[in-house]
């Protein structure tokens, strides 16, 4: 094959590469959001906040590097589907705004801080369910007239968005339960351990849900998964999946402390499998393809070229910086001062 | 209303809104590495405890300004599709350059730089803080080659569907404008923070709170001050002879000049009537326009009659935007020069009515940022790529309703955060760069510090002399 056909397979693998790279990494701290207001003390929401306080920015940048790279690689992704999720899109920028800016203000009041800790809580719910809403409309597919989007304003609403929603709120409450488990130790390990297990619960249920309904609702979809052979290399992902979040199950108390975690990241990895089979080849589903929607050649390996030398080394300082905060997280102020002043 | 309008509206407040942070945040980073240097190199606490402060300030300013901007990132789909489907092939990179070397650094540095001075030595945390403000720069760099390439377009040609290719790639980055745009706006970022070191640093001088640090501080900040409002001023005309030539219908509505002229005066004031197309009231100096633009009495200038009236930007905003702009220049070099003076006669530390001014020039910076981007973003229009794709073609297929909803949204949301910021910030100034020896006033008495005669540096009507102290060190509130 030629270029012209391998290099959109390639940035697609790149795109998603971003993307999961996204919903794993602001994935856990958007799930230390959700449980924010569920721990028991305020003792324990400081703790949680320091975990995370680090690395957030650094995890929400690959939001932002998944957006430019669909521009500047599958632009019919960006300028259809961006406006047919005008008000999800808006809605998470709003709520990602909202639990930001708690990072940089929560500490620094007393009197006021349960709004600092209702802007993170809710800033990170509203955030995930906006996302879960863009993922289901991503199912569903979207109206086109002429190359641009031709749907209604409100046309993101839908049952499967919803139902997506309430399962990343279950998994990315998982992912964070595990990332305290692993970073935090005392009562607010404790307290997610706990927590844990409902979130496992819910993310079980909902990931049921949304492949049975998409699989229901969606014709393309079950086609794709219910074709014979194709069936035959696609059904182990499901049944690998029930068998990773029964291990989860069993292993939240007595197994090692990073393995909620690790074992809620390839709950993430199967599930994202099972989301491209179901609309690969598309960058918007049914209409516009990776081949079709493809920027120009010499765009693509500009981009290429660039990502393939720096790439490497972002991970690799991007890595580093979880390194210097390894290791349990101490307390907040300890955290937030440089060499013992504190922060105000 | 007009979806296009609201568009323009929402992206103007948004990205307006955004660049005060970058501006600040430009500048402090660059100035926190500095002291973080300082402080490993010569190890006076001066500058570790002037560090701290500044890095508070900074994270705060740090994470507005991420936040706002991945906003952007965003609004330019939602908003703009006609735009992105246009120039995805050309800009599309350099928007993802931006983040694959720029907000990565930012990103990863600022965790060691913010909260590991503990965990890494004062040699890596120097250099995690460069990491930080080499992250601002190449930011800088690569969205300003974005939008110079937007106002002077080159190394790119449109096929019949309005969709630009790239011919080359040098010429799409290094356009006509660019060295003089980044030049321009990384100089403004400087010399705003300038001004924001030297006023808060007055603050604290004023109130005889910190006085050594914030001496050095103040030093510095007039230091800088002095040596790049001039070079600002000069960057600048490079700037506008630039326009001049590659954008002369911008040019003429910055000078308000209808006819092309030889020897064109510089209009001074004046209200520019569009209907009419000549000036109301102006105040004319004859021939200087002539001479700062074309560096010759009788050089020719182009007017707006030069182009149909389709192709005239709303001229009033251009007019008074670039005023205003220059205006603020030139009070920030009389302040710098008035600073250079003081210094000569060794009176800079004490002279109360320079660091009053020096305080009330504080917000100057932004302002002219503000207006020098009016400047140049209103006068490209009706463009978006000047000269090739136009703004009414560029919007997103969105009701006018759902902008409506969300700019609304966005007004409130900034808004709210403006007053948190400044509420916040503040109260870090209030408290002032103190070492860590410092007695709290909640130490002493809880509520103390929250009391106006605390505030005001005024001893409380039982004066301890702990609590004295307090009032002018210590910190304000828990």
């Amino acid at each position: 094959m030629s270029l012209a056909a391998n290099l959109p397979i390639l940035m697609a693998a790149l795109v998603a590469f971003c993307v999961v790279v996204y919903v794993l990494a602001d994935g856990f701290d958007l799930g230390v959001g959700i449980l924010f207001l569920l721990a028991p003390r305020e003792e324990q929401r400081d703790l949680m906040m320091a975990s995370i306080e680090p690395v957030w920015d650094g995890n929400e940048t690959w939001l932002v590097m998944g957006g430019t790279l669909l521009l500047a690689t599958f632009p019919a992704g960006y300028y259809v589907l961006l406006p047919a999720f005008y008000l999800p899109v808006m809605f998470m920028l709003f709520a990602l705004i909202f639990r930001g800016v708690a990072f940089g203000f929560r500490l620094r009041t007393v009197r006021f801080r349960w709004i600092w800790n209702l802007a993170f809580a809710g800033g990170s719910l509203v955030a995930t369910l906006c996302q879960g809403f863009i993922l289901g409309g991503l199912i569903n597919g979207v109206t086109l007239s002429s190359g641009m989007f031709a749907g209604g304003t409100f046309d993101f609403v839908s049952l499967l968005g919803l139902a997506c929603g309430v399962g990343l709120v279950g998994g990315y409450a998982l992912l964070g339960a595990g990332w305290l488990i692993w970073k935090t130790d005392g009562w607010t390990q404790v307290f997610a351990r706990e927590v844990a297990r409902s979130a496992l619960i819910l993310t079980a249920i909902m990931m049921f849900l949304v492949s049975a309904w998409s699989a229901w609702s969606v014709p393309e979809v079950a086609q794709r998964w219910f074709a014979y052979p194709s069936i035959l290399y696609i059904a182990p992902i499901p049944v690998l999946t029930a068998a990773v979040l029964l291990t989860i199950w069993r292993r939240i108390w007595p197994g090692p402390e990073t393995g909620t975690f690790v074992l809620a990241l390839v709950v993430f990895l199967l599930g994202f499998a099972g989301l491209v089979i179901s609309i690969w080849p598309y960058v918007v589903p049914r209409h516009v393809t990776i081949w079709d929607g493809a920027s120009d050649l010499q765009t693509l390996i500009f981009v290429g070229t660039g990502t393939a030398l720096i790439m490497p080394i972002v991970l690799a300082y991007q890595g580093y910086a979880y390194w210097v905060f390894r290791g349990k997280t101490v307390g907040a102020s300890d955290s937030t001062g440089v060499e013992g002043v504190p922060l105000y | 209303m007009d979806p296009v309008v609201l568009a323009r509206m929402q992206f103007a407040f948004t990205v307006g809104f955004h660049i005060l942070w970058p501006t600040l945040t430009i500048g402090l980073a660059s100035f926190v590495a500095m002291l973080s240097g300082l402080w490993w190199r010569t190890g006076r606490t001066v500058y570790r405890d002037l560090m701290h402060f500044w890095i508070k300030i900074f994270a705060l300013a740090f994470v507005v300004g991420a936040l706002t901007g991945v906003v952007l990132s965003y609004e330019i789909g939602t908003n703009w599709a006609g735009f992105s489907r246009s120039v995805s092939n050309v800009l599309g990179p350099l928007f993802m350059y931006e983040v694959l070397t720029a907000f990565f650094l930012e990103a990863g540095f600022i965790g060691i730089m913010l909260f590991g001075a503990k965990r890494v030595g004062k040699g890596l945390h120097f250099f995690s803080c460069c990491m930080v403000a080499g992250g601002t720069l190449m930011s800088a760099t690569w969205i300003l080659a974005a939008n110079s390439w937007m106002q002077t377009p080159a190394g790119a040609a449109a096929d019949a569907d309005g969709i630009f290719h790239v011919l080359d790639w040098w010429q799409v980055i290094f356009t006509a404008s660019f060295p003089y745009r980044l030049a321009h706006m990384v100089c403004a970022s400087f010399v705003t923070v300038s001004f924001v070191v030297a006023g808060v640093s007055s603050f604290h001088l004023l109130r005889r709170q910190s006085v050594e640090a914030s001496r050095v501080a103040f030093s510095m900040a007039m230091w800088m001050a002095l040596v790049l409002t001039p070079t600002q001023i000069v960057i600048g005309d490079f700037q506008g002879r630039n326009t001049l030539f590659h954008q002369p219908t911008k040019l003429a509505a910055m000078e308000g000049l209808w006819d092309t002229t030889r020897g064109a005066p510089m209009t001074v004031l004046a209200w520019p009537d569009m209907e009419e197309a000549r000036n109301l009231y102006a105040i004319e100096v004859p021939k200087v326009a002539s001479l700062y633009l074309t560096h010759s009495w009788n050089g020719e200038v182009k007017g707006l009659k030069a182009v149909p009236r389709s192709e005239w930007p709303y001229v009033p905003i251009v007019f008074f935007a670039f005023r205003i702009m220059v205006g603020i220049g030139a009070i920030l070099l009389a302040i710098a020069v008035t600073g250079g003076v003081l210094r000569l006669q060794r009176r800079l530390y004490d002279t109360r009515w320079f660091q009053f001014v020096s305080l009330a020039a504080t917000p100057l910076g932004f302002i002219a940022v503000l207006a020098g981007w009016t400047t140049t973003e209103t006068g490209r229009q009706p463009w978006i790529v000047y000269g090739h794709l136009r703004t009414a073609d560029a919007v997103a297929p969105v009701t006018a309703n759902a902008v409506l909803l969300s700019l609304t949204a966005f007004l409130a949301i900034y808004a709210l955060i403006l007053l948190v910021f400044l509420w916040f910030a503040a109260r870090i100034v209030i408290a002032g760069p103190a070492g860590r020896q410092t007695v709290t006033s909640e130490q002493i008495r809880p509520g103390l510090g929250r009391s106006a005669t605390a505030l005001l540096g005024v001893a409380p009507t039982e004066p301890s002399s702990a609590a004295r102290i307090t009032a002018a060190n210590g910190r304000v509130i828990p």
